[in-house]
């Protein structure tokens, strides 16, 4: 028994320059003359998670891939902000308003991207930015709710996001939200589906490895939305975490969902530091 | 007559196969994880096996491992050790229980279960994202985890 334990580990170190080769790099993101953080030091409720440090899923992307995101003319998710900002200042429902008639420019949501999701205490209830847009079209503007990870909410999650870009993800997970994020913690690690994996299988204890062609990320969510180049489109958080649960041959969450909302929060929470960077740019 | 008699031979083989397979349920491990006994009674067949573990709708195994005898399969994972000269380090009963349930070996290990249909959460049906349904079955028939386990017995180090 010993000394085939000694044997798998020599195994191991013969395998190990493959592990550096899929390491996360140290280049810099700069966006438009603004440098993000991209790596820092682990929030203080992660003190017992398994890791030195966070880091933004851009890392571990090619260099390729990685300069798509650092000019804006070149990153097709800003064609989405584009589209959102037509849908800001058109005037949809009932009460004859737009998303302008109340908030002005989009500016005003500085800040917005950085804590979301957040407790609402009118609502009783943590929200998510799409909760939140959602809520605002069909109470004050008497319109119809977009579809929780439509193209149409996803640009306008863009639009918000880039708001708050550069700014310090900081989202609150005590007093009211405490609850919410408890019940996040625990679907993050709980192992789903045939495949029994749970979130921290792949993004806290294989971050850097590889699983067939992908580079395996930390799952942060600072990035998002995300355009990724695979589907050619924008992609929301609930639509990120619904393919990452079917994937363990599991039955999946719905985006939207009491569940997914208490996970978003829960993986924001464990982004706490970085720079809201999106849109980004992913494959 | 030949023919008649050859094709009496393989249902005589299969049916054999059959009766002795033992289910997933029934598997009877030691207390290190290992299964001595064949889940089919009908020796493995390597050529199969290699196609299983690089085939991605079954044991999908590069995923995770390098196998330098499968360099020919692109993208080979590295979230698990490479197999090579894994026939060196364990017999054809302890690669038997890691194929059929590695949990039993490595407690908590990220690799998944090949020959187990209970303890699930949340099971799915296959990769669609939907609830499991009377379909539902273990990752790799018993003959095919008999045929991994057969390749895996030819991954030694040479001399
Ligand atoms: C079977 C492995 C696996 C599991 C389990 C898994 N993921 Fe992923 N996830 C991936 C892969 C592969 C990618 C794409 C590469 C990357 O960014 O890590 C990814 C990407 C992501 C991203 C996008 C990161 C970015 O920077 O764009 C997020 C967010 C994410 N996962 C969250 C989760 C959450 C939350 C869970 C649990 C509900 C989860 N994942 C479970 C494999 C997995
Ligand atoms: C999701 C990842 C994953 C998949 C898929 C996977 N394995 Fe593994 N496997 C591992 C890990 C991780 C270990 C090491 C055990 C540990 O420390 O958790 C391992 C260990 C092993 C070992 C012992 C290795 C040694 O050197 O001692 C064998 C043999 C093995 N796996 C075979 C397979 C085969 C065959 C398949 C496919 C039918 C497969 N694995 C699929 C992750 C995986």
């Amino acid at each position: 028994m010993k000394f085939k334990a000694l044997t798998a580990i020599a195994a191991l170190m013969v395998a190990a320059p493959a592990l550096t080769f899929a390491d996360p790099d140290d280049d810099t993101l700069v966006i438009e003359g603004q440098e993000m953080v991209t790596k820092t030091d682990l929030p203080a409720h992660m003190e017992d998670a398994n890791m030195d440090m966070i880091m933004s899923g851009w890392h571990f992307r090619s260099d390729e891939t990685q300069a798509l995101q650092m000019d804006d003319f070149d990153n097709p998710g800003m064609i989405f902000v584009d589209q959102a900002l037509d849908n800001w200042e058109s005037v949809e429902g009932s009460a004859g308003k737009s998303c302008a008639s109340c908030h002005e420019g989009p500016e005003s949501l500085a800040g917005v991207r950085a804590t979301y999701p957040k407790w609402n205490e009118d609502a009783g209830e943590v929200r998510t930015i799409a909760m939140q847009v959602n809520s605002c079209r069909t109470e004050n503007m008497g319109a119809e709710p977009y579809k929780y990870d439509s193209t149409q909410m996803a640009a306008m999650e863009a639009l918000i996001t880039l708001q708050s870009r550069g700014m310090p993800v900081d989202v609150a997970i005590d007093g009211p939200a405490a609850e919410t994020w408890e019940k996040g913690q625990e679907i993050y690690y709980t192992r789903y589906g045939q495949l029994e994996l749970s979130c921290a299988s792949c993004h806290e204890e294989n971050y850097g490895n590889m699983i067939r062609a992908d580079h395996l990320s930390q799952g942060q969510i600072n990035g998002f939305p995300t355009y990724r180049l695979k589907n050619a489109k924008l992609n929301t958080v609930h639509g990120r975490f619904k393919g990452c649960v079917r994937d363990t041959r599991a039955e999946t969450f719905s985006p939207g969902s009491p569940e997914f909302v208490a996970l978003e929060l829960y993986v924001a929470s464990r982004g706490n530091g970085l720079s809201v960077e999106g849109p980004s740019v992913r494959n | 007559m030949k023919l008649a008699t050859l094709t009496l031979a393989a249902t005589l083989v299969t049916g054999a196969a059959f009766a002795a397979e033992i289910a997933p349920s029934d598997v009877q491990f030691d207390e290190y994880g290992a299964v001595d006994q064949s889940l089919t009674g009908t020796p493995g067949n390597p050529e199969e096996g290699e196609k299983i573990m690089t085939n991605r709708g079954l044991g999908n195994c590069v995923a995770c491992h390098e196998v330098s005898a499968l360099d020919y399969a692109a993208f080979q994972g590295n979230v698990g050790p490479s197999l090579d000269g894994v026939a060196d380090r364990w017999n054809e009963a302890e690669l038997r229980g890691i194929l059929v349930n590695a949990k039993k070996t490595y407690d908590g290990t990220v690799m998944p279960s090949y020959y187990r249909v209970d303890g699930f959460v949340r099971p799915g049906n296959a990769y669609t994202g939907k609830a499991a349904d009377d379909s539902f079955g273990p990752l790799l028939t018993a003959q095919q985890v008999e045929d991994v386990v057969a390749f895996l017995g030819t991954l030694e180090y040479e001399e």
